[in-house]
């Protein structure tokens, strides 16, 4: 639906976006993440047409942003950053505005206004001036005139800011209930987002991807060993000997607080069972035994950390796991 | 509707919620008026003193009445027309629904055209209530039509020059005072290249200058001499503005 090919964007000298290729499937939910300044906004703004790359292509549903910009757009709903309502008119007035200005007339546009006022819970405003209006509902209006002409392919630039948490969720929850039906491509800086509604996620940093995988498959691919936190009270002297002896333990480190240890072991085996019944039986007073698995967190501030260090363009797969264990000293407490 | 009527109908009710219209069409007519009542008094002293030294007076209102209000509404429409026209794009640009209307499936033509065509029924709503003047001094005396005619065609087509450099200028900044400015300068200057053009004579680069001021144009419509050059200097002028806005909302992607 979306097919993004070695696209570059330059501003003078400074490089917003460095040969950037991926590709959204039909009813596929991409999550585009990264800090700010990566590259996101650009990057959407290539896609809908608003400017055109310095050097690739990018289609939209077999259609040529830089040769058919009008089919493209017809195409497309996009939520830019800041929600882009003309605060002088009434909710109603602006939807029917936008509907009429992507082709809808009549009863289809009456179906579609009511259909997004519904979806979007703007029915107690739907009569006032957008000005009047709070931070979440314009941005809810914005929602809303981004589906109204039921496109295809929604391009939504961090569409929950400004949003309360339950406001949040009902988005998401209506961003998955979009997937399989429409492509969407949502940008945020907020993990959380991205694993609740994406299936798949796009790591950009400094213009450049440096991780594309199913939000899973990320934090898997990114670490070669699982780490367990320990808490015991009545450790003995030689505690740390007696753990390694267990089938899977690689490692046990001392892990702040006397008593507190972290154990590294084999990926793929989960040896808490056998843990368990030795510090038990051994009666070492056990009160604490979690696994603690890496999170998109981890994998995301690992590679927008470390990205200097990566290859270019060789894509995720290369994506080095060499450094996982330092950043996972300071993680229990 | 297409997305052009759509378009305008969308940026007539934007103007017509905000309070400019209403301050800055009041202004239009009170000074319009204001002036034409200078004049009308004026002319019925000047009749007055002639019927006392010579007993009877060929007063012609053509002359002294409408040719000086036409000259005079020009300066108006110069202060006005570029507060109606400074919000068209500078607004969007500055509210961030540059972006949405870009995005949106119209053309950059249809865009351009959409606004001035929004700004310029305004306009011309605006000057139609001027009519009213004409139409009150003709229950009273008589004069000559057809100059009046011509000399609405000059303002018509002088408001749209006005009012596509205001466009123009709207579409250089985000700022709309900024874009106000610019289009009084733009204005002054075509204004000023009349005089210019005079002090440089009757020389080949003089006639160029002073052809290029919308000063000469409008007087010979004012005067009620409809001449083809005159409506190509307007048309072009026109054309040339709205291509220049064209090629400057175009090269705000490209940035």
């Amino acid at each position: 639906m979306i097919d993004v090919q070695q696209i570059t964007k330059r501003y003078g000298q400074h490089t917003a976006i460095d040969r950037v290729t991926f590709s959204v499937a039909k009813g596929e939910v991409l999550a585009f993440l990264g800090p700010n300044g990566a590259g996101k906004t650009t990057t959407m703004r290539i896609l809908t047409c608003f400017m055109p790359p310095t050097e690739g292509r990018a289609t939209v549903a077999g259609f040529d942003c830089l040769d058919q910009p009008l089919e493209v757009k017809r195409r497309i709903g996009y939520l830019p950053e800041t929600p882009p309502v003309y605060q002088e008119l009434t909710v109603d007035e602006y939807l029917r505005f936008v509907g009429r200005l992507r082709g809808l007339a009549g009863a289809m546009l009456t179906t579609a206004m009511s259909r997004e006022i519904e979806r979007l819970g703007l029915g107690s405003v739907q009569h006032r001036l957008i000005g009047n209006l709070s931070r979440g509902y314009r941005q809810r209006v914005g929602l809303a005139q981004a589906l109204i002409h039921d496109p295809p392919v929604l391009i939504l630039d961090e569409p929950t800011v400004g949003l309360d948490p339950k406001q949040i969720i009902e988005i998401r929850e209506l961003i998955k209930s979009l997937a399989g039906s429409h492509s969407v491509i949502l940008s945020t800086h907020i993990l959380p987002e991205a694993t609740a509604v994406c299936q798949r996620v796009v790591i950009i940093s400094s213009g450049r991807i440096v991780a594309e995988d199913t939000p899973d498959r990320l934090s898997t691919r990114l670490r070669h060993s699982e780490k367990i936190a320990l808490t015991l009270t009545r450790a003995p002297a030689d505690v740390e000997a007696q753990l390694r002896q267990v089938d899977g333990v690689l490692q046990v480190h001392a892990n702040g607080p006397a008593g507190h240890f972290l154990l590294e072991t084999q990926l793929g085996k989960d040896v808490r069972e056998n843990i368990a019944r030795l510090t038990v039986t051994s009666n070492w007073g056990l009160v604490e035994l979690k696994l603690i698995s890496m999170t998109l967190e981890d994998v995301f501030l690992k590679l927008t950390r470390h990205e200097e260090g990566l290859p270019q363009n060789t894509g995720p797969a290369t994506a080095p796991a060499g450094d996982v264990n330092r950043k996972g000293m300071d993680v229990p407490s | 509707m297409t997305p052009v009527n759509t378009l305008i109908a969308k940026e007539l009710r934007s103007y017509f919620v905000s309070p400019v219209v209403y301050v800055v069409g009041a202004v239009f007519l009170l000074i319009v008026g204001l002036l034409a009542y200078i004049y009308i008094v004026f002319t019925g002293a000047q009749a007055i003193q002639l019927m006392q030294v010579q007993g009877q007076a060929q007063i012609n209102l053509n002359d002294l009445v409408f040719r000086n209000l036409f000259s005079s509404i020009r300066f108006v429409l110069l202060l006005v027309l570029p507060i109606l026209t400074m919000r068209l794009f500078a607004e969007e640009k500055k509210l961030r629904t540059f972006e949405f209307l870009m995005t949106s499936p119209i053309g950059l033509n249809e865009i351009v055209a959409g606004k001035f065509v929004s700004v310029f029924v305004l306009f011309l709503g605006l000057l139609g209530l001027t009519g009213l003047i004409p139409l009150t001094l003709a229950l009273f005396s008589d004069f000559d039509w057809y100059p009046i005619f011509t000399g609405y065609l000059g303002l018509v087509l002088l408001g749209a020059l006005f009012l596509s450099v205001g466009v123009l200028a709207s579409a250089l900044t985000e700022n709309q005072i900024v874009a106000a400015f610019v289009s009084f300068g733009l204005l002054l200057f075509l204004w000023l290249l009349a005089g210019i053009g005079t002090l440089l004579g009757d020389t080949a680069v003089g006639q160029v200058v002073s052809y290029l001021s919308f000063m000469e144009h409008y007087d010979h419509l004012v005067r009620g001499l409809i001449d083809t050059r005159d409506l190509v200097y307007f048309a072009s002028a026109l054309i040339l503005m709205l291509f220049l806005t064209h090629r400057v909302v175009d090269s705000t992607r490209w940035k």
